[in-house]
């Protein structure tokens, strides 16, 4: 079997792509449109919570994948800084904008879901302020690739924020859980005895969530295509102005 | 190594320096906040604690951007990065020098604003023993901001997105240690989380902040 | 103790510049750099100097030998000459600034703040800076802007005086400096070649 590395190289990373991301995009589409649809229209009711619940199947896949998609971006930056392979500095640049809308989703219907239950849009709850800071730690990802014009120092530069920023960042979740004990349930799906959810709701919900893992990988294949296309044709630039 | 931390130092303090400038920021902000929020004697001590580390916080930054970049613009990075010491000590230097500058004299200057925004006085202690305990952390901190952003036209907008975050856990145990002196509460476990923040920031970030300016100087 | 290049090729913005320079000094010896702008000459300094990583090659030269000096100097205006030497001759373990100033005819500046210096006062402190590393190696990019053409002659006998010492230096210059022991090295040939577009290199696609 051939190395996973060679999918490093651009060409076989464009080459392979090319077929694979449709595949992706297709199966995101499908995937997430049945445990949306399954979820919201084919549950019942929650006796105490009624139809508000059924956020719960675009709130929990989005706080998940906002997480997964920094994880994911802390292995991409240490793939670079180890084997400086440009295909995962650029996989990490394309995936803090996914990240951060994902973050974005979860407060959002996180605070829709809260008006009625808790009575308030937001509440200081050591959850939604982690979420908040992951929020700000997108941001000044975001801003600093955006600040640098030559792409290495770049990618060298955002990758070790993003291993710095990780360590702050879980610092930051234990220092707001120990600044504040709050409103929020604990995590959803948990597989600890007493479990509060019901299968009805738990199998569209894996769906849901696995559709929302598929857009992730097809929004940042497509996002690092970019990235590469446009690197190159960077490249291509400097070398006419160099001839 | 003495010699770095002498020049910094009398750079700081002659003119145009900037020395100063952060304590008057904070001495401003604690004049601001009550002509905010009112004169109620209860409502400023319950916030003081609070006000004074966001501060403190707000004050360390502003003179931030000023660690690396003078110094790379007229080359002494260059210089310093050929020169026989290692890039880790001159970054730990230079977030001391910048400690001694800002995080201190705001160490010493936290109490009388404490008067002003009526501190209880069970807080004076635990307020100047958690600023000298989390101060460093912010120099340090801050250092590291300020290698990534040291090569950028207009750093320092940008500077600030990126060491903000960082601050948040040192902040949350800084205010915290206040807030429960105040209440006359046990300050030991947010005291210690402090101390450990601050002692691992202190021993690690400048190896993180020596290979971010090496990057930079390429 | 000398300065052995060999089969260098360096790089500007992840795009290569110059490849295969070789050449190397001997203690007594001046190397001046030539080629037209952007040709890589400060790229190729600095790569020496160790700011930057070499794409290939060999640079051999005894630890801590090499001083840099480039166009800015270090110099902080609110410090005066003397400061400024002594700072940077601690940093380096030296002591005494006395030799460099005398040298670089600063003595009756010695107590000035350097931002009461003209444009070719400082070039002279930046230059005496050199002096106070106690350095063999001098690597030095475009010395000579803003000097006139006095301070150019004291600049050449500083070179001349530092090779008679048995010291080296690396210039990059694009005036005569009245070096005629000098040998001069030409860049021209040295500029890199790109591979061809669509070539099967790994990271062909940023090249």
């Amino acid at each position: 079997m051939a190395s996973f590395w060679e999918y490093a190289n651009p060409l076989k990373f464009m080459r392979t792509t090319d077929w694979l991301l449709p595949v992706v995009a297709m199966a995101a589409l499908v995937v997430t449109a049945i445990g949306l649809i399954w979820g919201f229209f084919l549950t019942p009711d929650d006796f105490r919570q009624g139809a508000t619940v059924k956020i719960v199947f675009l709130h929990v896949p989005a706080a998940m994948m906002a997480i997964n998609a920094w994880a994911m971006m802390l292995v991409a930056s240490l793939f670079w800084l180890i084997r400086r392979h440009h295909v995962s500095a650029l996989a990490a640049k394309a995936a803090a904008p996914v990240g951060l809308v994902m973050t974005l989703i979860g407060l959002i219907t996180g605070a829709v879901w809260g008006q009625p239950m808790w009575g308030t849009w937001w509440a200081w709850d050591p959850r939604l302020t982690s979420f908040l800071i992951l929020f700000l730690f997108y941001l000044g990802y975001i801003a600093l690739w955006a600040a640098i014009e030559d792409p290495d120092t770049g990618a060298d530069l955002t990758a070790v924020l993003c291993l710095v920023g990780t360590v702050f960042a879980v610092l930051s979740r234990y220092a707001a859980l120990f600044w504040n004990q709050g409103l929020h349930q604990g995590a959803s799906l948990s597989v600890a005895p007493g479990t509060r959810m019901d299968w009805a709701y738990k199998a569209p919900l894996y769906v849901s969530m696995t559709g929302f893992g598929l857009i992730f990988v097809a929004l940042v294949l497509a996002g690092t295509r970019t990235e590469i296309r446009a690197r190159r044709m960077k490249a291509l630039v400097a070398r006419e102005r160099m001839a | 190594m003495s010699a770095l931390l002498i020049r910094d130092l009398r750079l700081a303090l002659r003119a145009g320096g900037g020395f100063g400038l952060g304590l008057a920021f904070f001495l401003i902000l604690a004049v601001l906040v009550p002509l905010g929020v009112g004169p109620e004697p209860d409502t400023l001590s319950r916030i003081a604690p609070g006000i004074l580390w966001v501060g403190a916080l707000l004050a360390c930054l502003l003179s931030l951007d000023r660690i690396f970049a003078l110094d790379f613009e007229d080359g002494s990075l260059d210089l310093l990065a050929t020169a026989p010491l290692p890039l880790e000590a001159v970054v730990s230097i230079k977030a001391l020098a910048h400690w001694i500058t800002t995080g201190l004299p705001l160490v010493l200057l936290s109490p009388v604003l404490g008067l002003l925004l009526f501190l209880p006085a069970e807080a004076y202690l635990w307020l100047i023993l958690s600023l000298m305990l989390g101060t460093p952390a912010l120099s340090v901190i801050g250092a590291f901001g300020a290698a990534l952003t040291v090569g950028l036209k207009r750093g320092g907008l940008l500077l600030s997105l990126l060491v903000l975050p960082l601050y948040i856990p040192t902040l949350i145990f800084g205010a915290e240690v206040v807030s429960r002196g105040a209440q006359g509460l046990s300050v030991a476990t947010p005291l210690a989380l402090l101390a450990g923040i601050t002692a691992g920031a202190v021993a690690l970030l400048p190896f993180a902040s020596a290979l971010v300016l090496r990057i930079n100087l390429r | 103790m000398m300065l052995r290049i060999h089969d260098l090729s360096c790089a500007r913005g992840g795009l290569p510049v110059l490849e295969g320079v070789s050449f190397t000094l001997e203690p007594g010896m001046a190397m001046i750099l030539r080629g037209p702008n952007g040709c890589g000459k400060t790229t190729l300094l600095r790569t020496i100097a160790g700011l930057q990583p070499a794409r290939a090659g060999v640079i051999e030269a005894p630890a801590d030998s090499i001083a840099y000096s480039a166009h800015a100097d270090g110099i902080k205006a609110t410090l005066s000459v003397t400061e400024n030497l002594a700072f940077w001759a601690a940093v380096h373990g030296q002591t005494g600034t006395g030799d460099a100033v005398a040298q670089m005819n600063l003595a009756s500046l010695a107590s000035r703040q350097a931002q009461n210096l003209s444009a070719g006062q400082k070039r002279r402190l930046g230059l005496a800076r050199l002096l106070v590393t106690g350095r063999p190696i001098w690597v030095l990019d475009e010395p000579t802007v803003s000097l006139d053409t006095d301070s150019v002659v004291l600049f050449a006998q500083l070179v001349t005086l530092h090779l008679e010492r048995g010291g080296m230096a690396l210039i990059a210059t694009h005036i005569d400096l009245g070096l005629p022991e000098a040998q001069v090295f030409d860049l021209r040939p040295h500029k890199a070649r790109l591979p061809e577009p669509g070539a099967g290199g790994f990271d062909e696609a940023f090249l």
